[in-house]
């Protein structure tokens, strides 16, 4: 092994790097990348990096990002609610690329905040119409046999803030209450027929251990076919912000009823027709009628790439479009972009895995002339499902139903690369 | 030993060992105590399944709500800053502005029952007794005008409540869009004038006043 450098060499690296963070007046893009950093670094120079040592590998026993990653982070909006333990946060997807939304910038969306449970304390509870009401502590929900699916959780009040026109300014705050992660968990099946069913089983509550006791109902036969008692993201315990230890996972369907924190689940012959199935989470028309259980994500998709919080920042010619589409039903077919608000449509590339009730991502690659450019997505599933526009939405829906905004997203592309929030005829 | 043999043997171990292939009991987890049920069980239902014994009047439930729940709620349960209008609203539904209370939209009194034991107060959640919870929900149905002043909530009055918005609620029937052949799908020349009709409304997304009057997700 190395010698332990003298002191004075780290202390010059320190010096450095916070001389280079000194100079970080210049707007960063996308990347962090800013336009000039330290000309000291450029060729002909030899860049520092290239000469001293850095850290060694007891710094950092849980890595983190780059410090010139620090903008991508997860971004409250704080108007929006009454207090940020019963609000949201959003997904940098305008940073990120892939499919799978690293753990720490996950969005949150909590009702009565984080709630913190020791692993050791941690109990889940079968009750209700079963042959006998079981207890299992975490270690004996890791003792049934697992599986690993990648799926994405999308919050139903997901552009919620864009019904009656463009609102806010950027695809985190418009599209963000999404994340894409593979779980590792327990079939519910397995766990229920543990408890024995009764014949007149037709339901479950689910209800969370945190101080809002989060509760929905889940159909029975949504829950013996693909739901998961999971224990893990991204191969990692959950964040304690995503349910440590233990949620369920209910594909393609509405992220809230992927309770939390999960601490009972009662078997019944009826819905409870709890709180966030009847004030919360029902869609009002605009005829005074309310549709409730609804339950599935409808196809969307976002350009994340240009758009407000990314602008182009380089000058013509080839040019990355990027972004994500999804479906609560099955994979996604098809993605077409338009450079002209709809008047002409090209279809882009899906890349990487298609995976039911996932994330996709796409890509178009085009010659951009420097004009103005007004983008948008629409996504096609497998079950031939055309993502719609914002006024077909509001047409059907009228603008009062809060919920499963699945519209297309238009983003006005302005000469020397702005993006802004638009809506077009 | 012969191939046939030792096939035989690996395929009746794979038998004995496979996991989920077999029905039934993997014998994890431990049965629950009546006690242990009792203290989490407390989930309520419209048909009053759950509901525990006790009663609660209006007049007593006013003076809780002052105490432990107005400083949210206001006093007449008209809401407060952001957080949740309870009361009012009455016909509200159909106009630009809908106001979504107990009275006005919830379908189903256990509802309030249910999350009021289990949520609230916000921050001392599940520390309201049977009785005072029933005392609050009085309160409120009187707040929404659904009964007098002199009205005491009970397990035993509680189902033959019905609130006014119970019938109207439907179920999903997504997928709700007009059927279109993807094989029809615009391509080219799909429109012939393109304007933008609606622009950013809030382009610096977290100002630093609080003053946001359209958009709400609460």
């Amino acid at each position: 092994m190395a010698q332990h450098p003298p002191k004075s060499s780290l202390t010059r690296r320190r010096f450095l790097a916070s001389a280079a963070a000194g100079s970080s007046a210049l707007a960063a893009t996308s990347l962090g990348v800013r336009a000039a950093g330290n000309p000291e670094n450029l060729p002909p120079n030899v860049a520092e990096a290239s000469k001293i040592l850095g850290e060694g590998v007891d710094a950092r026993p849980y890595g983190t990002p780059s410090e010139f990653e620090k903008d991508v982070v997860r971004r409250h909006v704080r108007w929006l609610t009454a207090s940020t333990e019963s609000s949201v946060n959003f997904t940098p997807i305008h940073e990120l690329d892939g499919i799978i939304t690293p753990n720490g910038l996950c969005f949150e969306r909590h009702h009565g905040g984080i709630a913190e449970i020791d692993p050791a304390d941690y109990r889940l509870m079968i009750n209700g119409l079963v042959d006998k009401p079981l207890i299992f502590t975490l270690e004996d929900l890791m003792r049934f046999p697992r599986e690993n699916r990648i799926y994405f959780l999308e919050c139903a009040a997901n552009s919620g803030m864009e019904w009656r026109g463009a609102q806010l300014n950027g695809c985190q705050f418009t599209q963000g209450m999404i994340h894409c992660v593979q779980y590792t968990g327990v079939p519910l099946k397995y766990i229920l027929e543990e408890a024995g069913l009764k014949t007149n089983a037709k339901w479950l509550m689910p209800e969370g251990g945190d101080s809002s006791g989060m509760n929905r109902s889940v159909p029975l036969d949504k829950a013996l076919d693909d739901c998961l008692v999971a224990f893990r993201m991204n191969g990692e315990a959950l964040r304690p912000e995503q349910g440590y230890p233990v949620r369920l996972v209910v594909p393609g369907w509405e992220g809230n009823m992927w309770v939390k924190w999960l601490r009972r689940i009662e078997v019944g012959d009826k819905p409870w027709h709890t709180r966030e199935e009847t004030s919360k989470y029902t869609d009002l028309m605009e005829n005074g009628k309310s549709r409730r259980f609804t339950w599935v994500m409808d196809c969307k998709s976002v350009i994340t790439n240009p758009s407000p919080q990314a602008p182009i920042t380089h000058d013509k010619g080839f040019t990355v479009l990027t972004g994500l589409a999804w479906s609560g039903r099955g994979t996604i077919d098809r993605v077409d972009i338009t450079l002209d608000g709809g008047k002409n449509w090209r279809t882009a590339r899906i890349d990487g895995p298609s995976l039911p009730m996932a994330l996709h991502r796409f890509y178009y690659e085009f010659d951009w002339d420097g004009s103005p450019l007004l983008l948008q997505s629409r996504a096609i599933d497998s079950t031939g499902y055309i993502q719609p526009t914002k006024d077909e939405l509001r047409s059907v829906r009228g603008t009062n139903s809060i919920y499963h905004n699945n519209g297309i997203q238009t983003w006005h592309v302005k000469k020397g690369g702005e993006v802004e929030n638009v809506e077009v005829s | 030993m012969s191939k046939s043999l030792s096939a035989a043997i690996i395929l009746a171990t794979c038998a004995l060992t496979a996991g989920p292939a077999l029905a039934g009991k993997f014998h994890l987890g431990r049965e629950a105590k009546p006690a242990e049920v009792a203290a989490w069980d407390i989930d309520v239902r419209p048909d009053g399944q759950g509901l525990p014994e006790g009663k609660g009047s209006v007049a007593q439930g006013d003076k809780i709500f002052q105490e432990q729940c107005a400083a949210c709620h206001g006093d007449f349960a008209e809401g407060r800053d952001r957080w949740p209008v309870l009361a009012g609203g009455k016909g509200s539904l159909k106009s630009d502005r809908p106001e979504k209370t107990i009275g006005s939209y919830w379908p189903y009194l256990s509802t309030v029952y249910d999350y009021i034991h289990r949520a609230m107060p916000y921050g001392n959640a599940q520390s309201l007794s049977a009785d005072e919870t029933y005392a609050i929900t009085a309160y409120l149905l009187h707040m929404n005008d659904l009964v007098d002043a002199k009205f005491e909530l009970s397990d035993k009055n509680f189902t033959g409540i019905h609130l006014p918005n119970e019938k109207n609620f439907v179920e999903d029937p997504r997928p709700d869009m007009p059927e279109k052949p993807v094989a029809k799908l615009c391509m080219k020349n799909c429109k012939t004038d393109v304007k933008i009709t609606k622009r950013a409304a809030v382009v610096n997304v977290t100002p630093t006043d609080d003053k946001n009057p359209s958009a709400s997700i609460d």
